[in-house]
């Protein structure tokens, strides 16, 4: 049995003969891949809010926290520890059980929307994606739908005045959102003729002029603003609004039921930078020195992959750095852009885009 | 044949079905974590009071909203339905404007226009002016 598990046979084994049991190769790729994919998410997670952290003392002329390790490098690691030993508290006015579900859930969109973004091409026989769906695009978007439900169930379970007007206002927000940002894909559909997201990738090879961000620039301007307010970034972050609502929704939370909204909150910024990396950036493609193929060698595989997280933390990095240099909108101007601007735009998008294609036809 | 390629389609779930269990595992894991390791409190009357910036709570816990929102929410489930039914439009387009274009894009300048019908309306009826 050992030799089995040993790494080298595992890298060896290509068909579809049996380790033991039931695990086929597949479902052991599969379990490793989507292990790392969690393990490296809540990293990410962690670290992007130290990033956050930072950044902001950079912008506002503080030093941020550096004192725990160098530059600071092991503050989220004391704030999870913190905020395992705090009090667990759940005050007597809640509703109990949605109380329970509502921190719990919110992590769930957040990494399971990665599961089809290919984060690389090929290493060694495995293709870098977790779940090679061929509805890919319709699945992200139906998961990313999921997270509303977190902020709502809080906003309600919580049974008190901020929490609830910041349920309702992320409700609102999230939802409104949702359809210019499914509109605003619908452009890329029509040129690739495809949901795949590693087909989306594989289209946009061969010179930079591919990547869908010149493609279809009124696409990326829509997807890009819909990307913030579905995660309640500034300048749209209406449902927590420190200024107005206290912090909104998790007002009533403590311990790390609170801390769970912020990993959610992170986990979706993540990936939706993913998203806008996959499919307006070419994903893990680079136009220069052949980098757009599929990768023969592990040295082009985990250069494919390092190409892909640059461009994913660019995207994050950009996402902080606007975060503490704009002020928030105000509700109606939100609803006014989600509902007035983006969605006939979007629409109008997805005529013009039809109309090119068949006059090129 | 077709059974087995049913088959085949859905072993490509398998690893979402896999990632739901880890991440449900990893949230689930640290609720109990911070039951287990949390620390427990005495529990005085104010503590279980909603909190209102550390005043005395004012009236009733659950605040009333505009209807607004209610309408919102409508409109997001018709819109919403709009959105999904062009994705299986767009992703036949290509290939379909070499053989019958006129349908493709005919059924989709049509749909486009009774959507927009649709959306003039609600503009018109103010449904979507926060504003007022």
């Amino acid at each position: 049995m050992e030799s089995y598990l040993s790494i080298p046979h595992l890298l060896a084994v290509a068909g579809d003969e049996k380790i033991f049991g039931w695990v086929t190769p597949f479902v052991w790729y599969s379990a490793i891949k989507v292990l790392v994919a969690v393990g490296l998410m809540l990293t990410m997670v962690a670290y992007t809010v130290w990033v956050e952290r930072r950044v902001s003392a950079f912008i506002q002329d503080r030093i941020g926290p550096n004192r725990v390790g160098i530059f600071g490098l092991l503050q989220p690691l004391a704030d999870g520890v913190k905020s395992f030993l705090k009090e667990d508290f759940v005050p007597g006015h809640v509703r109990k059980v949605f109380f329970w579900i509502a921190p719990g859930i919110m992590l769930l969109p957040g990494l399971l929307s990665i599961a089809v973004i290919p984060f690389g091409s090929k290493l060694g026989e495995q293709d870098m994606v977790i779940a090679n769906l061929n509805v890919g695009l319709l699945y992200t978007f139906g998961i990313t739908s999921l997270s509303v439900y977190g902020i709502v169930l809080a906003g309600y379970a919580s049974n008190s005045k901020y929490p609830f007007l910041g349920g309702i206002r992320a409700s609102a927000q999230m939802i409104s959102y949702e359809i210019s940002m499914g509109l605003s894909v619908i452009p890329i559909l029509l040129i690739v003729g495809d949901l795949n997201l590693g087909n989306i990738v594989a289209y946009q090879g061969g010179s930079l002029w591919g990547w869908f961000i010149f493609k279809a620039p009124l696409s990326f301007v829509i997807f890009a603003a819909a990307a913030f307010a579905e995660t309640n970034r500034l300048p749209f972050d209406m449902p927590e609004a420190e200024n107005e609502l206290v912090a909104g929704y998790n007002v009533e939370y403590s311990s790390i039921k609170f801390a769970l909204f912020f990993m959610g909150e992170y986990a979706s910024m993540i990936a939706v930078s993913a998203m806008m990396a996959t499919l307006f950036f070419g994903g893990w493609t680079l136009p220069f020195f052949g980098l757009d193929q599929p990768a023969t060698t592990w040295l082009g595989g985990l250069l494919h992959i390092a190409i892909f997280l640059a461009k994913t933390c660019a995207w994050i990095f950009l996402m902080v750095w606007i975060r503490w240099m704009w002020p928030r909108f105000r509700f109606d101007q939100l609803m006014d852009l989600g509902w007035r601007r983006f969605i006939p735009l979007a629409l109008a998008n997805i005529v013009i885009t039809a109309v090119v294609l068949w006059l090129k036809a | 044949m077709v059974v087995a390629m049913g088959l085949e389609q859905m072993d490509q779930y398998a690893p979402v079905l896999m990632m739901a269990l880890v991440a449900i595992a990893a949230s689930g894991g640290m609720l109990a974590a911070s039951v287990i390791a949390g620390k427990r409190g005495h529990r005085p009357a104010i503590k279980d009071t909603a909190y209102e910036c550390g005043m005395i709570p004012i009236g009733s816990n659950s605040a009333r909203f505009a209807v607004k929102f209610y309408l919102v929410a409508m409109l997001f489930i018709l819109f919403d339905i709009e959105t999904v039914f062009l994705y299986p439009w767009a992703v036949v387009y290509k290939d379909m404007l070499t053989t019958n274009a006129s349908l493709i894009l005919g059924g989709m300048i049509s749909f486009m226009a009774i959507l927009a019908v649709g959306f003039a309306y609600i503009l018109k009826k103010g449904a979507l002016n926060w504003r007022e």
